[in-house]
């Protein structure tokens, strides 16, 4: 008996051990949580792209809305932008963030791929980014129309991301 | 020849000074000696959010760069060290540290080792003990026999069967 005890130790490690492995197999270890979901979205004054004069938070306001942080270095901004472009003529509000990009290509890159953005501001520095927990492009805030950040997707926005989630992320935004 | 063993000791020992080469590039200006040690020490503290295993002394993503330049800047204006890791706390989260803060979801992170030492220790003094208490016990006139007979059985057997 005590035997059989001592034997099964080893099984019940393994099987611990075994549960926790199989868990992590399904997680991204480079998705980070954003630190700042439930929170506002940090105040900023920023050069708009597109547009002469400076872009700021309460603009922003009045219906919910994604604020996509995307680079023309980005290789995976480029393949989500179709994707955006047909959620905005599905009438989804997405705010554009250039981040440290060069201006003129980004806005080379509107006139040729199309523009889901209805306003686009230039973080060229990348200091907004620091304030929004940015650590890579693209990133998707999904924000409410009182301002508070509801959500944060890391990656590309696409057909499955947006229905596997993303979707009714959007959907619960008021 | 001691020369040359000279030399060979000194390269051995460079080899081990890898710091050095994974150090970054950009060079801060600090108005006391103070401050860059305080810099030194959060560098090397803060976790690059953008790679998976390094902190930020130690990345050269352009983040890190970022990051450190906002350490930097924040030193200069007076912050203190835990003012500057709680800033970078609020925007990424306790990712960003390699000292994670001490509440009920890191418990097994900062007390699993103690716990896991505190444990197989006890199970050694447990075991030893009980090998010792065994150990003293005198063998009974029949358990002697046994052993004497076993013991003489195997001395005519041939070693090497």
């Amino acid at each position: 008996m005590k035997r059989l005890i001592l034997y099964s130790v080893p099984l019940i490690f393994f099987f611990l051990l075994g549960v926790f492995l199989w868990q992590g197999l399904d997680k991204n270890p480079q998705e980070l949580p954003s630190a700042l979901v439930g929170k506002p979205l940090p105040e900023f004054e920023l050069d708009g792209l597109l547009q002469d004069g400076t872009i700021d938070r309460n603009q922003l306001l009045g219906q919910p809305f994604l604020l996509n942080v995307w680079a023309t270095w980005c290789p995976s901004c480029a393949e989500e932008h179709e994707y955006l472009n047909q959620l905005a003529s599905q009438g989804v509000k997405i705010v554009g963030m250039n981040y440290k990009d060069e201006l003129e290509k980004a806005r080379l890159w509107l006139s040729t791929y199309g523009d889901p953005y209805q306003v686009n501001f230039v973080d060229d520095k990348g200091e907004y980014a620091i304030d929004l927990g940015v650590y890579g492009a693209p990133e998707t805030f999904f924000i409410d129309s009182e301002g508070i950040i509801r959500y944060r997707h890391v990656g590309v926005v696409n057909d499955l991301s947006w229905r596997q989630g993303l979707k009714s992320q959007y959907d619960q935004l008021k | 020849m001691n020369y040359l063993r000279r030399c060979l000791f000194l390269t051995l020992l460079l080899c081990l000074y890898t710091q050095a080469l994974f150090a970054v590039i950009e060079v801060y200006e600090f108005e006391e000696e103070q401050q860059h040690q305080q810099y030194e020490r959060l560098i090397d503290e803060l976790r690059c959010p953008k790679c998976q295993n390094q902190n930020i002394a130690d990345s050269n993503a352009p983040l890190a760069k970022d990051l450190r330049q906002k350490v930097h800047e924040q030193i200069l204006d007076g912050k203190s060290h835990e003012e500057i890791v709680q800033y970078m706390v609020d925007r990424y989260g306790d990712f960003v540290t390699y000292r994670p803060p001490l509440r009920p979801v890191t418990y097994l992170l900062w007390f699993g080792p103690f716990v896991g030492v505190f444990l197989v220790l006890g199970i050694l003094v447990w075991r030893t003990r009980r090998m010792a208490r065994v150990a003293q016990q005198a063998l009974t006139q029949e358990e002697e026999a046994a052993l004497a007979h076993l013991l003489s059985q195997n001395s005519t057997k041939d070693p090497i069967e």
